[in-house]
């Protein structure tokens, strides 16, 4: 006997898991059950820098990030709870020339599809930042609508709004295999019993590998540890926009409550799933700070942690249903940006499972480019 | 004299400030627990409690016994929630002052 039944098991109880869930429920499914290992949030969507913007280099990214912003303006209504939007806009930095070429590039891309971001002089991007010293940068660029929202208020609200809407949530409860029977889905086993079910969505964030490999399918998917760091609080006005920088190798931002958040990539990216903080980081990224920041010399870091990326190849989303078994659908390798995503691919994977189409064009991100050679080639990704 | 007894009893029930660092009430805490948020790491990240200056050195106890009130679980089967470095605030200067390489150097055009 089955512990329990439902009509869609969503593994993972992220930002991307409780907006699938929301979704699903208000296109009208019945009997949808969210499945977490831990705690809702705790995966990388607490973790993250809930970072959200538009300034991309593929159409089909600006296209996901515009559909964001818009989203993300009218999320609080939408869900009756303040997801912590604030709009100071991304100051992108570019030190070598070709990186400002390519900037340049992308916003000519960005103004064809109805994005006004803008190349700003160095003047312009101090007025932006005030605390910014960038003597050494070529050139930046701006787009105001860009920003943050708070990770945590984000993947709640969602959830508070799939609950109202009758979505089980169970936490701590962790999914150890898929039983598959006649090429299709047929039960999800977690370590509190079995659930039958006829759909899965695997949400799974920097595990979402792992669930995969439980059909069989082999993605070409890593998780990496990025680190991240936050001060105390101090006055506002130091640094309001996500300071952004490819070559630069960092991301930074003053919060509204003051404080400031700030995180690179490791370099070499290693494979890693070890996501105790390190001190080599905390050195390098305070250098960051105090070369970027003059005047943050004297506050001081209260905390640092650690997240999973999960990279895809060619580090962009992984979202479709498998081809050899039926009722297995997945939405993950955000490869670090899958905050800002959520509103969108939450709404989008749940039309394809509902519907079998969706809004916005999906297919080119199915796991099939791999084997057809169909990379995405984004040039505008940390 | 009854006005100012009632008044004292309501402030010891609700609004008594369980986390000084960032102003979190002990009625913001009750109305999440009663929700369904009941672990520190939870209520952490939905208000705040335990990520100021101090680290939590100030609220986590209180919050810990609170949880176990309105569950009725043992604080052992609650668990601590995480601790996080560094637990003394440092300053960046220093840090900076630590680091003998230049924050550009090794810097990679990352995916
Ligand atoms: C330091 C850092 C900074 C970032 N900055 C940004 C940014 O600025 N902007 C942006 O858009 N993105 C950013 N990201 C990326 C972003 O955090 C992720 O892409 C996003 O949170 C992915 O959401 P998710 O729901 O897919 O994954 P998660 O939030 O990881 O959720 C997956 C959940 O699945 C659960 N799970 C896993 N395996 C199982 C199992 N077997 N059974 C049950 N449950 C399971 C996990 O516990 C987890 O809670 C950043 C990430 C990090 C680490
Ligand atoms: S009293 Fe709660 S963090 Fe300091």
């Amino acid at each position: 006997m089955a512990w329990k039944t439902a009509d869609i098991v969503v593994i993972g109880g992220g930002v991307q898991g409780c907006s699938s869930a929301y979704h699903l429920a208000k296109m009208g499914v019945k009997n949808i059950i969210v499945v977490e290992k831990g705690t809702i949030c705790s995966g990388s969507s607490g973790r993250c820098g809930a970072g959200i913007r538009a300034q991309w280099g593929t159409e089909m990214n600006c296209r996901f990030g515009k559909a964001c912003l818009e989203r993300f303006e009218n999320l609080e209504e939408e869900l009756e709870m303040n997801v912590g939007l604030d709009q100071s806009g991304y100051l992108m930095v570019a030190y070598k020339d070709s990186e400002f070429d390519q900037l340049k590039e992308n916003i000519k891309l960005q103004n064809s599809l109805g994005i006004d971001s803008r190349v700003v002089s160095k003047d312009e991007a101090y007025e932006i930042c005030p605390g910014l010293s960038a003597d050494d940068a070529l050139g930046f660029t701006f787009y105001q609508r860009d920003g943050h929202a708070d990770p945590f208020f984000t993947t709640f609200a969602f959830m508070e709004s799939a609950k109202r809407l009758g979505v089980e949530f169970l936490k701590f409860t962790e999914v150890i295999d898929i039983k598959v029977e006649n090429g299709a889905v047929k039960t999800v086993v977690t370590d509190k019993g079995e659930i039958d079910t006829p759909v899965v969505l695997n949400a799974a964030g920097g595990f979402f590998h792992d669930i995969a490999e439980m059909i069989d399918l082999e993605l070409p998917v890593h998780s990496e540890n990025h680190d991240i760091l936050v001060t105390e609080p101090v006055e506002l006005g130091v640094c309001p926009p996500m300071l952004m920088s490819f070559s630069g190798n960092y991301y930074l931002q003053q919060r509204p409550d003051g404080t400031i958040v700030g995180g690179c990539s490791p370099v070499g990216h290693p494979i890693e799933y070890d996501l105790r903080s390190n001190f080599s980081f905390l050195e390098h990224m305070a250098s960051v700070f105090t070369k970027l920041l003059p005047r943050t010399r004297d506050i001081r870091v209260v905390r640092q942690w650690a997240g999973l990326y999960n990279m895809s190849l060619d580090c962009q989303p992984i979202m479709g249903e498998a081809e050899h078994v039926k009722g297995f659908y997945m939405t993950g390798a955000f490869s670090g940006h899958g905050f800002m995503f959520a509103p969108v691919t939450g709404e989008l994977i749940a039309q394809l499972i509902v519907r079998g189409n969706t809004d916005m064009p999906i297919d080119m991100l199915h796991y099939r480019r791999f084997a057809e050679g169909k990379l995405i080639i984004e040039p505008a990704v940390v | 004299m009854a006005g100012i007894c009632s008044e004292k009893r309501q402030y010891e029930e609700g609004d008594i400030v369980v986390c000084r660092c960032k102003e979190v009430t002990l009625k913001e805490i009750r109305k999440w627990i009663s929700r369904g948020y009941d672990t520190f790491d939870e209520l952490k990240r939905l208000t705040g409690v335990g990520m100021g200056p101090c680290q939590g050195r100030g609220c986590r106890d209180i919050v810990m016994k609170e949880i176990a009130r309105m569950t009725g679980k043992t604080l052992e089967e609650i668990g601590t929630g995480t601790y996080r470095p560094p637990v003394k605030p440092v300053k960046l200067g220093m840090l900076t002052e630590a680091n003998k390489e230049d924050p550009w150097k090794g810097k990679v055009v990352s995916h």
